[in-house]
Parts: C-alpha cells; sequence; structure tokens
C-alpha cells in the first residue's frame, strides 16, 4: 500500500535500529515520552521496544483520548441517553469506557439506549436529519484533531436551523496536558519520573503545528521531536532525541514534516477559535481537574451545546480504589505495576480507561506484550 | 357471476409481494409460500416426501459405514446482499464448510427461516435461489426445512438458520487439540476480504478494485487435501474473529503456542487498505472460504502443492509454526522484527479515534 508500506519497512526498521544504538551512550538511560496513544499503540503492535536498546526505556503518555475521559462524563451521555431518550452519536471506542453503575455506553445501549457508533461528525449531522422527531446528542471527544470536525458540525447544524442536533463538548487540549506532567512533582521535585523528552503528537501537530512545543523545549529543557504514527517515525524520532540528548539539546524538531508544519492548519484552527472557548477547568482522568485544558461551546452556538439545553449538572466520580490509571496516564507507572492488570482488569472487562482503547496503555501491553512478563 | 374455478390460487407475487403474517400461520399461504418458493427452488426427492422430517439412507464412506458428523449455523448477516454473495449461499456454505473442516464428505442440509413481516418476496426469492445454487455447487441437498414469520420490528428481514449433516471414515481424526509442537500453520489464501465487503457496504465506501466477499463450499479443496495422505491435524474455517480467534482457539485447545510470521500472511492490498481506513486489523477480520491448515511439517509442501491446485486454494501459504509454549500464546514476528502477541478480540473491533 503506497504511503504505508514506505513507513513500515523491516529492512529500514533494522538500520534505524543500529543507528540509534551506536549512538546511545554507554552508562547513560534515556527516558522518553511518548505522548500520544497512536504512538503507545505503534509501539506495542510493531514490537518497538525489541529493537531499542536496553538504555532507552519508553514511557507512555496521556494522549489517548478515552483514556483521560473522566467517569463523570461518560455519566453524562449515558443519563442523556437513558433519562432523555435522545439518540446518542459516538466514535467507537468510547462505547466500552467504563461508567458509574457498571455502565458504559455499550451497556446503556443493551438497556434500550438508542446509541450509535459514528465514523465521523457528518453521520451524526444525517442522523439528525433523518429524525427531526428525535434530539440527536454528538458526544464530541478527542484533543485537537477532532476538534475542528466538531466545530464544522456545529456551524453547520446552525446555517441548516438543525433544531434537533446539539454535541456534548468535552474536548481537550494537548499542550494542557504536557504542561500537566511536566509540573507534576514526579518529574519537577521527586524525579521519580525521569523525562529526556517527548514524542510529539502526530495528528494533534497537524492541526496546531509545532510551535506550542517550543514553550516547552525552552522552558523545561526538555527535546521535542514531533512524529507521524507509522512504526518507522517513531523509531527516527527516538533517533533524533537521543541526538539532542547527547548533544545538550532541547530543541523542538519535526520529523512528520510531510503533514506538521509550524503554524498547524490555520483554517482548522479558526473555525474551533469561532465555535469554542477555553473552560476554566476541566477534570481529566488521571490527571485530576486540570486549569484551562479544555473547550466549551461560546454562547454564540449556546442552542447547541447539550450541556446547557438538557441542563447537565457534572458530577465529578472517583476512579476505582485499585485502579492506576491515573499514574499510568502521569507516567509514573507502568501498567504491569498495577495490581489488577491482566487478573480483573482485562480488555473484556476493563475497570480503568487504559484498558479500553487499543491506543491505551493497559490494553496495548496487554493485547500485543504481555508475554514479555510471563517468560 | 363467473364461475368459480376449483382447486385455483393466484400465485405468490415475486415482484411486488411482502411476507405477512399468514405466510406463517400454516394455512394455505404458507403451502404456497413452500411449494412455490422453497420446494421449486431447493427441490429433491427428499425435501419432496412432504413429511415431516425427511427419511435419509444410512450414510456411507466408499461403502463403508462411517460416523456421522453434524454442525448448525445460523446467518444474520447485514446486508443480506452484499458484493460476492448473499444471506443465501452464505448459509450453505458456512454449515458445508464446519462440516468439511472435520473431514467428513457434507451430505444433507436442513434449513430454518424466520421472516419478518413486510420482507420483500423479491428479495426471498434471490435468496432461495442463491442457497439453491450454492447448495447444487457444493453437491449437498436441502432435505428438510421450515418456515416462520414474525411480526414487523421483531427480525431483521431474514435470518437463516442451517444444519449440515455429513459422513467421516472411520481412521481419520481432525480436531483442535491435535496441534504439536513442530507443526506447520498454512492458510488457502488471502485474509479478511468477507469482513472488509460487509463492512464497506455497510459504510458505503467504494474502492477502484471492488471487495468481494470470498464465500464458497470448501469440500471439493478438502477433498483434494485429503487424497495426498498428508498428515493432517486440523482444519478450521477462520469467520467470525478471523485468523487470531480460529489460531487462538486451537492453541488453548491443543495447550501449544504459535509463531506467525507476519511477512507470510497474505492479505489483497485492497483488503489491507480498507482496513487501515476502517480502523481494523485484518487478522481479526471474518471469511468465508478460507482454510487454516495445521499439519506435520514433513508434509507442508505436499499439502501446499495440492491446494494450489485446486480454485479455491491457489494463493495457499505457509504462515507460521507450532510451538510449545505453557501460556498457549499466539505470538508474531512482526515485518520489523519485533515480536508481539496476537491476542483474542476483545468484543467488537471498534475504530481507534486518535
Amino acid at each position: 500500500m503506497k504511503y504505508i508500506d514506505e513507513f513500515r519497512d523491516g529492512e529500514l526498521a533494522k538500520n534505524l535500529a543500529q543507528s540509534i544504538a551506536a549512538t546511545v551512550q554507554p552508562g547513560r538511560n534515556y527516558s522518553f515520552m511518548e505522548f500520544c496513544g497512536g504512538h503507545t499503540h505503534a509501539i506495542s503492535r510493531y514490537g518497538l521496544s525489541d529493537l531499542l536498546p536496553p538504555s532507552v526505556r519508553m514511557v507512555h503518555g496521556p494522549g489517548c483520548p478515552v483514556c483521560v475521559l473522566p467517569i463523570g462524563r461518560v455519566d453524562l451521555a449515558i443519563r442523556l441517553a437513558l433519562e432523555r431518550g435522545v439518540i446518542l452519536c459516538t466514535y467507537g471506542d468510547t462505547l466500552r469506557v467504563p461508567a458509574s453503575d457498571g455502565l458504559s455506553l455499550m451497556k446503556a445501549k443493551a438497556r434500550g439506549g438508542d446509541i450509535r457508533m459514528v465514523y465521523s461528525t457528518i453521520d451524526a449531522l444525517q442522523i439528525a436529519r433523518d429524525n427531526p422527531e428525535r434530539e440527536v446528542v454528538f458526544f464530541a471527544i478527542g484533543f485537537e484533531t477532532t476538534t475542528p470536525p466538531t466545530a464544522v458540525a456545529i456551524q453547520q447544524a446552525d446555517a441548516e436551523g438543525l433544531k434537533n442536533f446539539s454535541v456534548l463538548c468535552c474536548h481537550v487540549l494537548t499542550p494542557s496536558a504536557i504542561s500537566n506532567i511536566l509540573e507534576s512533582p514526579e518529574v519537577r521535585q521527586w524525579g521519580t519520573v525521569p523525562l529526556d523528552g517527548f514524542i510529539g503528537p502526530a495528528h494533534v501537530s497537524t492541526v496546531i503545528g509545532s510551535r506550542p512545543y517550543e514553550f516547552f523545549a525552552e522552558e523545561y529543557r526538555k527535546p521535542v521531536v514531533i512524529a507521524g504514527f507509522e512504526p518507522l517515525d517513531v523509531m527516527q524520532a527516538i533517533l533524533m532525541l537521543v541526538r539532542q540528548v547527547n548533544e545538550g539539546r532541547a530543541e523542538v524538531e519535526n520529523e512528520f514534516a510531510r503533514a506538521v508544519t509550524r503554524d498547524g492548519n490555520l483554517k482548522a484552527q479558526d473555525r474551533v477559535a469561532e465555535v469554542f472557548e477555553l473552560r476554566r477547568e476541566f477534570e481529566w482522568r488521571g490527571l485530576s481537574v486540570v486549569p484551562y485544558s479544555a473547550l466549551r461551546i461560546r454562547q454564540k452556538y449556546a442552542a447547541l451545546d447539550a450541556e446547557r439545553r438538557f441542563k447537565l449538572d457534572y458530577k465529578s466520580v472517583p476512579d476505582n480504589k485499585a485502579c492506576e490509571c491515573g499514574a499510568i496516564l502521569r507516567g509514573v507507572k507502568r501498567p504491569q505495576d498495577c495490581k489488577i492488570f491482566g487478573t480483573v482488569c482485562t480488555p473484556e472487562n476493563p475497570i480503568g480507561s487504559c484498558m479500553v482503547s487499543s491506543e491505551g496503555a493497559c490494553a496495548a501491553h496487554y493485547s500485543y506484550g504481555r508475554y514479555k512478563d510471563m517468560h | 357471476m363467473g364461475e368459480v374455478k376449483r382447486g385455483y390460487v393466484r400465485p405468490l407475487d415475486l415482484k411486488n409481494g411482502r411476507v405477512d403474517m399468514t405466510h406463517g400461520s400454516g394455512g394455505r399461504s404458507m403451502v404456497q409460500l413452500i411449494s412455490e418458493l422453497f420446494a421449486k427452488h431447493l427441490g429433491n426427492e427428499y425435501l419432496g416426501q412432504g413429511n415431516d422430517g425427511a427419511v435419509l439412507p444410512a450414510p456411507t464412506f466408499n461403502g463403508k459405514p462411517g460416523r456421522l458428523v453434524m454442525a448448525t449455523d445460523s446467518h444474520v448477516v447485514s446486508p443480506l446482499f452484499f458484493p460476492g454473495g448473499d444471506i443465501g449461499c452464505l448459509s450453505v456454505h458456512g454449515t458445508v464448510n464446519d462440516v468439511a473442516v472435520m473431514g467428513a464428505k457434507p451430505l444433507y442440509l436442513a434449513a430454518g427461516f424466520i421472516l419478518e413481516e413486510g420482507f420483500p418476496l423479491a428479495d426471498l426469492a434471490r435468496i432461495v435461489e442463491s442457497m439453491a445454487r450454492a447448495a447444487k455447487e457444493a453437491g449437498v441437498p436441502v432435505v428438510t426445512g421450515d418456515t416462520k414469520v414474525v411480526e414487523r420490528g421483531k427480525g431483521d428481514g431474514i435470518f437463516i438458520s442451517t444444519t449440515g449433516v455429513g459422513v467421516l471414515p472411520d481412521g481419520l481424526d481432525l480436531g483442535g487439540s491435535l496441534a504439536r509442537p513442530g507443526d506447520v500453520i498454512l492458510v488457502s489464501g488471502s485474509l479478511g476480504d468477507h469482513g472488509v465487503a460487509i463492512m464497506s457496504k455497510r459504510e458505503n465506501l467504494s474502492f477502484d478494485a471492488p471487495i468481494e466477499s470470498d464465500t464458497a463450499a470448501l469440500n471439493g479443496l478438502i477433498d483434494a487435501m485429503l487424497a495426498t495422505g498428508a498428515g493432517l491435524r486440523c482444519l478450521r474455517d477462520p469467520t467470525r474473529g478471523g485468523l487470531a480467534a480460529t489460531l487462538n482457539e486451537i492453541a488453548t485447545q491443543s495447550g501449544v503456542g504459535m509463531m506467525l510470521y507476519e511477512q507470510a500472511i497474505p492479505v489483497k492490498p485492497v483488503v489491507a487498505a480498507a482496513c487501515e481506513f476502517l480502523g481494523l486489523d485484518p487478522l481479526y477480520v471474518a471469511n468465508e472460504g478460507k482454510l487454516v491448515v495445521i499439519c506435520n511439517a514433513l508434509d507442508g509442501e505436499l499439502l501446499l502443492k495440492a491446494m494450489r491446485a485446486h480454485p479455491l486454494g491457489r494463493d495457499a501459504c505457509f504462515i507460521g509454526d507450532v510451538i510449545a509454549d505453557d501460556h498457549h500464546f499466539v505470538q508474531m514476528t512482526t515485518a520489523f522484527g519485533g515480536k508481539r502477541i496476537v491476542d483474542w478480540l476483545a468484543g467488537d473491533q471498534l475504530p481507534r479515534i486518535c
């Protein structure tokens, strides 16, 4: 497959692996966080850690959209479906995120909720047009990648006068999450999470560009290499990070130049700014309440805001006590450090959100790598 | 006043007519549906007996008595018509294959239809004709059947359940618990075609090269393989859950591990592209006309040769080895040279967001 196979070439991977092995300095450890779940998935699926020297350790970051979605937000969506009788449209892997009372959107569907998986906001708009007598709510989640399509849907519904469509907005911001991790005591004071650099987001960066990361490189002296989601992208980025560390540099470099520019997609940014504004604070799973880390719908489009329209009250719900998702999302623990990993918590019966999506650190390790813990 | 024609029944309106509750109520309409549609297309000497059950001769294999093999499968596919097939031929192939992979010669089928009130008779006719064609091609007659009608909204148009009976010669034993370390794993052709054909139709995706379901009866291919006398351990058709589910089942049943080689696993470029697009992994996508073969390593080449000589096994190839592993993991050496598990699927495959 063109434009895909080139980035999954095993021979090139071996060459890159040799370069990385030749570039790491003896006696030195390298610890890099891949922010995105897409990178986590690629690392596990292609077995990349087998190709890295033991001194390079990858730490999984919080960039998995369904993993950072707190229970209270899923509860809101479930209540809309079960108590208000709306048609709730959602992206695929949100369906299995555990919520209160042993429910998930998938289980709420079995209890009679009209919950439909969509591939895009266009599908949700079409469902609203096809069901004029029903309220249709799009459960909008994700980082900057999925935000512009939500903005477009809201503007389109507004322009069409689509009265039965609204959006439950849970969009979050990548830079706030990175700051939160860099400011955490584990990284800043205690040094329990050694972080020598970041693999920067792929798809998110196509929208926001590479500029927002310059602050982190400068302020926190951490190198950032933006990388695509293909396995060779990740390998190349690791090599670039090792070089930066060796040379004492802390810069933003762009491995994903085929899709990311310094300014990003300005049109998409404009649309987002027209429709959304910053929330004062937002609860994340794992990172708890993070100030100015998420978006809400502007007053101008209030009629399309499900939170206002249905007068929803957000209620924070604590995670299961045994669940280590919080620590795993901050890079403090690894999936296999969690007591319930692979015993009580499995992909069939996830307790924490990291076990849900194949981008989640726990699900990726369980599905692709757990044999390594056993041999 | 016109003369009453004795015994005249207006034929079924196969163009614009629809299934209604009377077609399942046991009266004249039901008899008419059976005779004008089911019996007409599927008819054979056993179905023609017209009794509550079919009386069949005791099965023999090459003149010798054998053991009976029985399998059943319910079909609930949506959409009902898809590129490369429909629910009718699928319901024949699925059950014929379940019997054939046991090493048995499939002999007879029984078919149960659950129809939803309002279902177009024209669609039903197309489906029954397709079933009849598939049964004829496979050489396995439908010898008994049943029809029920449920109220509108209580079915999804049509459900078809088929049961198959076959005869297995004494001395031939194939099964999921017989794989041994050192055996080789073969497949009869490219993976994921059926599931992707269905899904791209559902999502209204079209590709330059249309993706067709691989639905087919495998009893002919299996005959050719058995004729080689190769040391077969286990045959399976990797339907729901795809190759990954099938191999995990066998690994668990046999108490072994497996090592696959990603580069050896055949997936058509257009199927790979569609999977990439839909967020699916072809290893977990359903097939309806493919075989997974576990056999003695020494006979691998012999079997591959016989498979490639058959139209349904043209692209047969070696994809991995059975290995010793107390954890019964199915592992894969990736195209990258790294290793990973090929795990059971957890629920449905759901597309990722990012």
